[in-house]
């Protein structure tokens, strides 16, 4: 039987097949970390990792997900121990309501693996672009409403990149 | 969302088991298509699951041509295209649209058959011809700030929203099908969309058995590439006007020339008659205004898009002017201006 991966735990798919990866964590697994802001793939907030590339939980029909391994919020930290971008984003006062968050943190974990694969960005064309407006474009995937927009850019390039994702 | 079946297609000749394909839908990321059944825009009883699809995740480079399995996420593309000088374009388009997120997950062959951004596409309680025939079109006379101004008909004015599709017809790209009973197509970009006319909800020559299987560029020499995409934000933003172009010039004549725009079309619009004006003549700033009239000459605002026909006229002329001092300064260059 066809089963997916989240954060370590293995479990079957659900029956039907119109349950998004985001509605299954919510109400079948118990797991609130990812954020249903618009589910419409709008808004950033149910960001996940899926084999280690960040994705809209809401937009994914868990079905085409078989054989897949996500990680969650719940899953970057290492029991007690804080993700160091969970950290920063506590040390940079990175968030207000929170809502936001944890997609915010999914993202900015992600970003800096993509950066470390040397992945482009459009800013790549503009030979004026600065390494904070390259972060700002490869986080704009994810609105936060509470405008922490400063801070979660100082989190995120205030820790090393060459953490590793869980 | 309403309840359906699932076929997972794993090879083209499955499609020879499918029973029927009137209320199917092929699914590839689901961007798309999911966000339009959660919104019962789209209501199929049977998905065709392509995420099992294995032979089309390969991106392969031969001599005359890179091809582009259907299955290839935006992101990956968008990364390849950007070490190649000759598709430069894929990538800058690729790299302007959408996020991370949605590019991770987005497919080529659903980016080239996104539908519609038309806020009336979407609202269910409003007339849309595209979303149920004859129902009448509520964006001619409503707020038509995303629509297009060129293709249109009196029975629809929505716009192709798609950067990378744009590139794409700029690049004369080929699409690759097959369908149910195994036979297999070649279709130019250029000629796989359809004007609205009176049927906008026919938006491609495409069978409903056909499946896109990949996407094939030649590999030809042409020039400077310029992707330029103007919208209200600088990020995560659809396109309200943008112009694809690659450029030729030997000796100050513009040898080669491919033009297509994003955000204003019915279709992402091959600007043929720009190209044919422009092409074998002295690049000047005279001539790219009148290139930009002769393409805008049968363009038709509908009041909240009016000013689209000026943004365009300005951006492609800004576009072919950067373009042309490029080539003038370095003849022999491929592919952006600039490339970290
Ligand atoms: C918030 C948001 C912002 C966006 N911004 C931009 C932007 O700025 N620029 C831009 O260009 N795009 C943008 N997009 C659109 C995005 O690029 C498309 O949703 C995506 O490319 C669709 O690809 P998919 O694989 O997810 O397609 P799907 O949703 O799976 O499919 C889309 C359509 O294509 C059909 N289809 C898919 N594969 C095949 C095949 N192999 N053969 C036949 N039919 C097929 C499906 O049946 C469906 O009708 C945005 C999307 C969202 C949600
Ligand atoms: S809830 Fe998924 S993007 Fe907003
Ligand atoms: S902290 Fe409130 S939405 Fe971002």
């Amino acid at each position: 039987m066809s089963s997916i991966t989240i954060n370590g735990q293995t479990h079957a798919l659900p029956d039907d097949p119109r349950t998004t990866l985001l509605d299954f964590m919510h109400q079948h697994l118990q797991l609130f970390g990812a954020k249903k802001g618009c589910d419409h793939g709008q808004c950033g907030a149910c960001t996940v990792l899926v084999d280690g590339e960040r994705m809209n939980s809401c937009l994914l029909l868990t079905f085409q997900l078989a054989e897949k391994s996500v990680t969650t919020i719940e899953g970057l930290s290492n029991g007690e121990e804080l993700h160091p971008l969970q950290q920063a984003f506590i040390d940079n006062d990175a968030f207000q309501c929170g809502f936001c968050t944890s997609g915010q943190i999914c993202s900015g974990v992600a970003a800096q693996q993509e950066l470390k694969k040397n992945r482009p960005s459009t800013l790549w064309f503009d030979p004026n672009h600065t390494k904070t407006e390259d972060l700002k474009e490869r986080l704009s995937g994810n609105l936060c409403r509470c405008g922490a927009y400063p801070h979660i850019i100082d989190a995120v390039s205030s820790t090393d990149d060459s953490q590793e994702v869980k | 969302m309403k309840p359906f079946a699932v076929f997972p297609l794993h090879k083209k000749h499955d499609l020879v088991q499918v029973e029927s394909f009137e209320h199917s839908r092929f699914l590839a990321g689901g961007t798309n298509l999911v966000d339009l059944m959660k919104h019962q825009i789209e209501s199929p009883d049977q998905i065709i699951d392509l995420s099992g699809f294995e032979q089309a995740y390969d991106i392969t480079d031969s001599e005359q041509q890179v091809t582009i399995g259907t299955m290839v996420s935006n992101t990956e593309l968008a990364d390849y295209a950007y070490q190649q000088p000759g598709l430069s374009l894929l990538s800058q388009a690729l790299l302007a649209g959408a996020t991370v997120q949605l590019r991770n997950r987005a497919t080529t062959g659903g980016n080239l058959l996104q539908r519609t951004r038309c806020y009336y596409f979407y609202d269910t309680t409003r007339p849309c011809n595209k979303r149920k025939p004859g129902s009448g079109c509520a964006a001619i006379n409503g707020f038509n700030r995303n629509h297009a101004i060129l293709g249109t008909s009196e029975h629809c004015i929505a716009s192709h929203p798609s950067d990378m599709a744009t590139a794409m017809t700029a690049l004369d790209a080929t699409v690759h099908t097959c369908n149910a009973n195994g036979e297999t197509r070649q279709i130019p970009v250029r000629e796989l969309y359809r004007l609205p006319g009176d049927t906008p909800h026919i938006e491609t020559h495409l069978g409903a058995d056909e499946l896109i299987t990949a996407v094939s560029i030649d590999k030809t020499p042409r020039g400077t590439h310029i992707y330029q995409k103007v919208r209200d934000r600088s990020s995560y933003a659809f396109a309200l006007v943008s112009v694809a172009c690659t450029m030729q010039v030997k000796d100050g004549i513009i040898s080669d020339i491919n033009l297509a725009f994003g955000g204003v079309g019915s279709q992402p619009w091959h600007a043929q008659a720009a190209e044919e004006y422009l092409r074998g003549k002295s690049a000047t700033t005279e001539l790219f205004e009148h290139a930009a009239d002769v393409e805008l000459s049968s363009a038709k605002g509908s009041g909240y898009n009016d000013f689209k026909i000026p943004m365009l006229k300005r951006t492609l002329v800004h576009v072919l002017t950067q373009a042309s001092e490029h080539q003038n300064q370095h003849p022999e260059h491929e592919g952006a201006i600039y490339a970290r």
